[in-house]
């Protein structure tokens, strides 16, 4: 029996080469996409999408990778096919007009086709390797071969065929899609498994608490390293969505940029800084402490730095969080008309857990936020444990961390005891955890924040007043005194006394300021009047010596006057006289 | 008797099965249905676009397009019996 000309298949002795599917999310769990050259088996119950994951392998790699694709249909007609992934935004037409695709249609009814003797089924292989050549297809999908069984009624040669049929595909070096119905107890009815050793992926559709959800495991992947968890997965109007559970190492960057919270006080009390980059960031509080307006504090600041925020809101309607915001100060709208802010709410009650977190996943790689924020996780307990919050929660904090967003939770904790509180357990996971209590004195209820931990940052270990006002959030001072922690109008009492204190303080002080200077003008002025005695003092003695001198030289001249006279004529002696007393 | 039988018969190759398959046909066709019949033998390997056409899968295949309905039979034809009930020549057993 002639075959068609065969090709060199891709195997390789080296590491497995492989085929991106283009699938969201498949190709990281398997490091890289299907064994290329080989046949993979996806098997699954009624519908849980495997038609509709491989058409979108064939898509996909006729689109985004310029491989062109059979897809030989055993179960929908070609026409019920288009029309079905037409939804998707598919345009399957187009491509095949484009001879990038080739739809074959294989029907078979048992009504039809009577058995007699020996046969095998090259027909069907000189079908798929003529569709293989006309458009040099790089990629087959067989949807699904076990209708053969119920057309054909010779086992043992449909077996034999099948067996054939993939060495065949391997010989045509075909990265291959074979889809199989889920058995009782084998992986497919038919135990195609047997014949397809190098990868086999089990599709599942479970409803646990009337909440469906779709997950596909890796059952095995010979040569290759995979993921082996179950991973949901969505089907959505843009075609599947696969969402890893988590990567499989812990080496993600990490930035030590930081970012303001938005409330600068509360920056101060985080080292001046705010959060680091690519952090998470836990909010927890009793039910009206104002978690929400840090939230969105936190989501204004990142929009007013000209960075994006995703807003998750499983609580309130964006529309009441805008109007909200807006009576403390906060235009979210005109952030939202600019695009730097974007609202996600739903109702955690839409759907399970796993597809919150594929939809949080979508969001966040179609919108490619700085900042998300998740407002409240509380609400998420609603339809999971809490060990599947947590673990859903660890997911997209690491999903989060590979990207570099920071990641903002909030939290209603309905204990008041703090050691107990445990918020879904993800305050271990967390990077920095702000706590707001609330602190009931003297009448009033006020809230108290601190912050308990801040991974990598020297922070305030003080519990200071958060105070909402009319133009955003604050936060003051709280007073500690023997009555212990002062708050609202207590510390306004406090302040107020504090204040007279220091008035009267200072004007005490005032006054000896005034007497000390009075006292030096007395003593100054006792200084001059001594000053001044002493200086008449020295006149007195000072005209006694002057006299003095007078006296004796009056004498002098008198007695050489007399002298004088004795000898000559007065006139002379006259003016001699005369010139002394001048000087 | 003037039905007109229209037959082809889907080989690939000069498989031993094939030859088998057109010799059996023959006999049945001169036994059963001689003057009225003629035989188109379709080797895939040569026109393989065929294939898609007629929905053929197995090798050999008969199909008898003409008369309605459209009736495949697949093997090499070595049960008489049922080759000539596919050809709806003999009623079909109810059962």
């Amino acid at each position: 029996m002639a075959k068609p000309k065969k090709q060199a298949g891709t195997l390789s002795l080296g590491a497995i080469s492989k085929t991106l599917t283009g699938i969201s999310g498949l190709d990281e769990i398997t490091l890289g996409g299907l064994p290329s050259g080989r046949p993979t088996l996806i098997c699954g119950e009624a519908g849980s999408g495997k038609t509709l994951f491989s058409i979108e392998f064939i898509v996909k790699g006729a689109l985004d990778y310029g491989e062109p694709g059979v897809f030989m249909a055993f179960e929908e007609k070609a026409d019920e096919l288009k029309t079905n992934v037409a939804s998707l935004g598919f345009d399957l037409d187009q491509l095949e007009r484009e001879k990038k695709i080739r739809i074959d249609y294989v029907h078979i009814d048992r009504a039809e086709i009577e058995e007699t003797g020996e046969y095998d089924l090259e027909g069907l292989f000189i079908r798929l390797g003529y569709a293989i050549d006309s458009i040099g297809a790089k990629r087959v999908v067989l949807d699904t071969i076990e209708n053969l069984f119920s057309g054909l009624k010779n086992d043992g040669i449909l077996r034999a065929e099948i067996r054939r049929l993939f060495q065949f595909l391997k010989s045509k070096g075909v990265t291959a899609i074979i889809t199989g119905e889920r058995g009782g107890k084998s992986l497919t009815r038919q135990g195609l498994e047997e014949y397809v050793s190098d990868c086999v992926i089990l599709l599942d559709h479970r409803i646990i608490n009337q909440i469906s959800t779709r997950r596909l495991r890796i059952v095995k992947y010979r040569g290759s390293v995979h993921g082996t968890n179950e991973y949901p997965f969505l089907i959505d109007d843009e075609g599947i969505s696969v969402l890893p559970v988590t990567s499989l190492e812990l080496n993600k960057d990490v930035s030590s940029a930081s970012i303001s919270s938005g409330v600068p006080a509360l920056d101060q009390m985080l080292g001046n800084r705010g959060f680091y980059r690519g952090s998470s960031i836990l909010v927890s509080g009793t039910a009206g402490t104002g978690k929400t307006s840090i939230a969105a504090s936190f989501a204004n600041a990142t929009c007013l730095r000209k960075e994006k925020c995703l807003y998750f809101a499983f609580e309130e309607s964006p529309k009441q969080i805008i109007r909200n915001m807006d009576s403390i100060g906060m235009n979210l709208q005109s952030h939202v008309d600019d695009g730097y802010l974007e609202f996600y709410a739903s109702r955690p009650t839409l759907y399970g857990l796993e597809m919150h977190l594929v939809a949080i996943h979508k969001a966040i790689r179609k919108f490619k936020p700085d900042v998300v924020i998740l407002d409240p996780i509380t609400n998420l307990i609603t339809i999971g444990s809490v060990s599947e919050v947590k673990t859903m929660l660890v997911r997209l904090i690491d999903f989060l961390q590979v990207q570099q967003i920071t990641v903002l939770f909030t939290a209603l904790t309905l204990n008041t005891i703090v050691s107990e509180q445990t918020d879904e357990g993800v305050s271990s996971l967390v990077d920095a955890w702000v706590l707001i209590r609330d602190i009931e004195n003297n009448g009033e209820r006020n809230r108290g924040m601190y912050i308990m931990k801040s991974r990598g940052m020297k922070h305030s270990n003080q519990i200071r007043e958060f105070i909402i006002t009319d133009n955003g959030l604050d936060l003051v001072d709280v007073f500690l005194t023997e009555d212990g922690v002062l708050t609202g109008s207590a510390r306004e009492a406090r302040l107020l006394l504090e204040q007279t204190g220091e008035i009267i303080h200072e004007q005490a002080i005032s006054r000896k300021d005034r007497e000390l200077i009075r006292k030096r003008k007395v003593l100054e002025s006792k200084i001059d009047s001594l000053r001044s005695e002493f200086e008449s003092a020295e006149e007195e003695l000072n005209k006694v010596y002057v006299e003095e001198a007078l006296k004796k030289q009056i004498m002098g001249d008198t007695i050489s006057k007399m002298t004088d006279l004795r000898r000559a004529g007065i006139s002379s002696s006259d003016k001699s006289r005369s010139k002394k007393i001048k000087k | 008797m003037s039905k007109l039988y229209e037959l082809r018969l889907y080989v690939a190759g000069k498989t031993s099965k094939s030859v088998v398959a057109l010799e059996n046909l023959k006999n049945i066709c001169e036994e059963h249905l001689k003057g009225q019949y003629s035989i188109e033998v379709i080797d895939l390997l040569e026109r393989p676009q065929l294939a898609e056409g007629d929905q053929i899968l197995a090798i050999p295949t008969l199909v008898k397009k003409v008369p309605e309905p459209v009736r495949k039979i697949i093997g090499d034809l070595s049960n008489v019996e049922k080759v000539l009930v596919g050809l709806d020549i003999r009623p079909r057993e109810v059962n």
